[in-house]
């Protein structure tokens, strides 16, 4: 099953401080939404309200159309994966993915069958009689998706579902997050500090802070244009280069650039990832460069860069694997992979 | 040298904690009138004689309902002011909390006397109830603080995925808080059952025709020494490690994460 979620000028407190502030959202049905930001951002409020743990103060949030401000999470069409999985050690894998059949008042018999369907879906065939303390904090986290899933939810809220895991099992889990997203076609809304994850799975991330939405929209699209310094600064390493408004566009200590900006600030910072930056020519010459620390990653080369024209701005570069730099460059950029915002005031 | 002084220091300590009942269990088989050495041979005569005795009989039965009552009554109240004070936000909870502590700070004697004051101006007869409300007093509190430092966060996170999953109040309660409390309960249960066993002082002050046997006890040692004293109290004992054994058996590591 699957709905719209819609978050509708929701605004949330805990005592002085605020925690969300005007939030609106659309959610597509079956729509794979994660809500990235750092800690202490909102991200995890608001999936407590989608879920019905805590009533916004303010604001709506309609499920399927229907409004669930005041409905509790057990009688709301979403369930939860938490964070620590919050698995049943006293029962079996079975009883555990079974539990919210067993409330909905399904007979035993063709809960168990649902309950092993979900351990199969998950690739824990054959273990519905193990125990969550025989598990591996992977399978655990399995476990955790079948049970949320074996209710057949509308939308399922995902709370820093892979936070617990080591890297490797992270990225593998992420894949078959999306896969199973894919083939049970629920709205699933993710929440994670990790902008890598976030772009792994997410057909469109929410980037948070401070209790507001910053960015949202496809990753590719937040990643390389996005809307705000801080988006920009989260989604990624970042050269920043500050830039003041000229007669003819901006200038910068690397020189001129010939560029529109929108807005009346007089100062500004220049955005630009490191891939984005060349060794040869490109419509904006930022001129010759010493390579300073230079490391190797597999995929690229991180070289630290020390601009002649302003020995003291210093830029990280992501340069092509195949052979190593040289000692001077000459760096280039194209002004379609820069993204330009007003001066953020400390 | 030095682990020859530890084994030596460790047999000191041990001897210093096990020999008075070690002497109580040899010389409650004394083959004479008197339980002090010497040891004049063995017979089960002081058991046969205690088994044979009614009241003795009868306060040992009196004994045993009133533990396992008290401690049923003071595990349930127990609970539920834990799982109050642990779930929801309640105005002066800290003060709260201290006030279900208190009374393990408060002499038995007290505790006692307050009981019995209150049990006389309301014109409360005095019976095995009234001692067994005692015991509740005297129990509840540790009932209370085991319960309480149980209910953890992990707890607290499987109630919310029961509640998520469709679960009513009670049936997060029966399904989940309970089974996850289990080895606290039984912790809880049997800890009260055998300070209520060896109670003495509220028993004595809140019984009157029916006694509690600690209260038995007490009035044939103003009688004198007797090895039938050994016998029942090596009994009382007998019964004590039986209920620790039990403990250890249903709480027994393996069974649970």
């Amino acid at each position: 099953m699957t709905a719209p979620v819609t978050l509708d000028r929701v605004a949330h407190s805990f005592g002085p401080h605020r925690a969300l502030g005007d939030i609106r959202l659309e959610i597509a049905a079956g729509e794979y939404v994660v809500l990235l930001g750092p800690s202490g951002c909102g991200k995890t409020t608001l999936l407590s309200i989608l879920g019905g743990f805590v009533r916004p103060d303010q604001g709506r949030v309609l499920i399927g159309g229907r409004d669930v401000t005041a409905v509790p999470p057990a009688r709301r069409p979403t369930t939860t994966v938490f964070q620590d999985y919050a698995l049943f050690p006293h029962m079996t894998l079975r009883d555990n993915v079974g539990f919210g059949l067993r409330m909905a008042g399904v007979a035993r018999a063709r809960r168990h069958e649902a309950a092993d369907r979900q351990l199969a879906l998950v690739g824990l065939e054959g273990a519905g009689g193990k125990r969550p303390h025989e598990l591996s904090g992977g399978q655990r986290q399995r476990v955790a998706l079948a049970r949320a899933l074996a209710v057949e939810p509308e939308v399922l809220l995902l709370d820093e579902p892979l936070g617990a895991l080591d890297l490797k099992l992270r990225r593998s889990m992420q894949d078959e997050l999306k896969a199973i997203q894919r083939r049970v076609g629920t709205t699933f809304v993710h929440v994670t500090h990790d902008q890598e994850e976030a772009m792994a799975i997410a057909d469109r991330i929410v980037v948070m802070n401070a209790g507001r939405i910053e960015d949202q929209g496809p990753p590719d699209r937040v990643y390389r244009r996005p809307a705000s310094l801080f988006a920009a600064g989260f989604m990624g390493e970042m050269n920043r280069i500050p830039a003041r408004r000229g007669p003819a566009g901006v200038e910068t200590p690397l020189g001129p650039l010939p560029v529109a900006v929108p807005g009346d600030a007089a100062r500004l910072t220049l955005c630009l990832r490191p891939e984005a930056l060349r060794d040869g020519s490109g419509a904006w010459d930022l001129g010759p460069a010493r390579v300073g620390d230079l490391a190797f990653f597999g995929t690229h080369f991180r070289a630290h860069l020390i601009p002649e024209r302003a020995p003291d701005l210093r830029l990280v570069a992501h340069l092509p694997p195949d052979r190593a730099p040289d000692s001077v460059l000459r760096l280039a950029v194209d002004p379609a992979e820069l993204s330009i915002f007003p001066e953020e005031v400390p | 040298m030095t682990r020859l002084l530890a084994w030596l220091y460790l047999l000191l300590a041990y001897g210093f904690i096990l020999l008075p009942v070690g002497a109580l269990v040899l010389f409650s088989f004394q083959d004479g009138r008197l339980p002090v050495p010497p040891f004049q041979g063995v017979s089960l005569r002081w058991y046969a004689d205690v088994l044979g005795d009614r009241d003795l009989m009868a306060a040992l039965l009196n004994s045993a309902l009133v533990a396992s009552g008290s401690s049923a009554v003071a595990c349930a109240l127990g609970f539920l002011a834990a799982y109050g004070l642990a779930r929801h936000v309640l105005p002066g909870a800290a003060l709260l909390r201290a006030i279900l502590v208190l009374p393990l700070a408060v002499s038995t004697l007290i505790v006692g006397l307050g009981l019995l004051i209150v049990a006389s101006r309301l014109g409360v007869g005095l019976s095995l109830w009234t001692a067994g409300m005692g015991h509740v007093v005297i129990n509840l509190p540790l009932c209370f603080a085991i319960l309480y430092a149980s209910m953890g966060d992990q707890q607290r996170n499987a109630e919310r995925a029961a509640r998520d999953l469709g679960a009513s109040e009670g049936q997060v309660i029966r399904l989940v808080t309970v089974p996850m409390l289990r080895p606290a309960l039984v912790a809880a249960f049997f800890l009260s059952v055998t300070l209520s066993w060896d109670e003495f002082i509220v028993s004595f002050l809140l019984t009157r025709f029916d006694v509690t046997l600690p209260v038995e006890i007490w009035s044939m040692l103003r009688s004198g020494l007797s090895p039938r004293l050994n016998a029942i109290g090596s009994l009382v004992f007998l019964v004590s490690i039986a209920v620790v054994a039990a403990v250890e058996l249903v709480l027994r590591p393996g069974r649970r994460p």
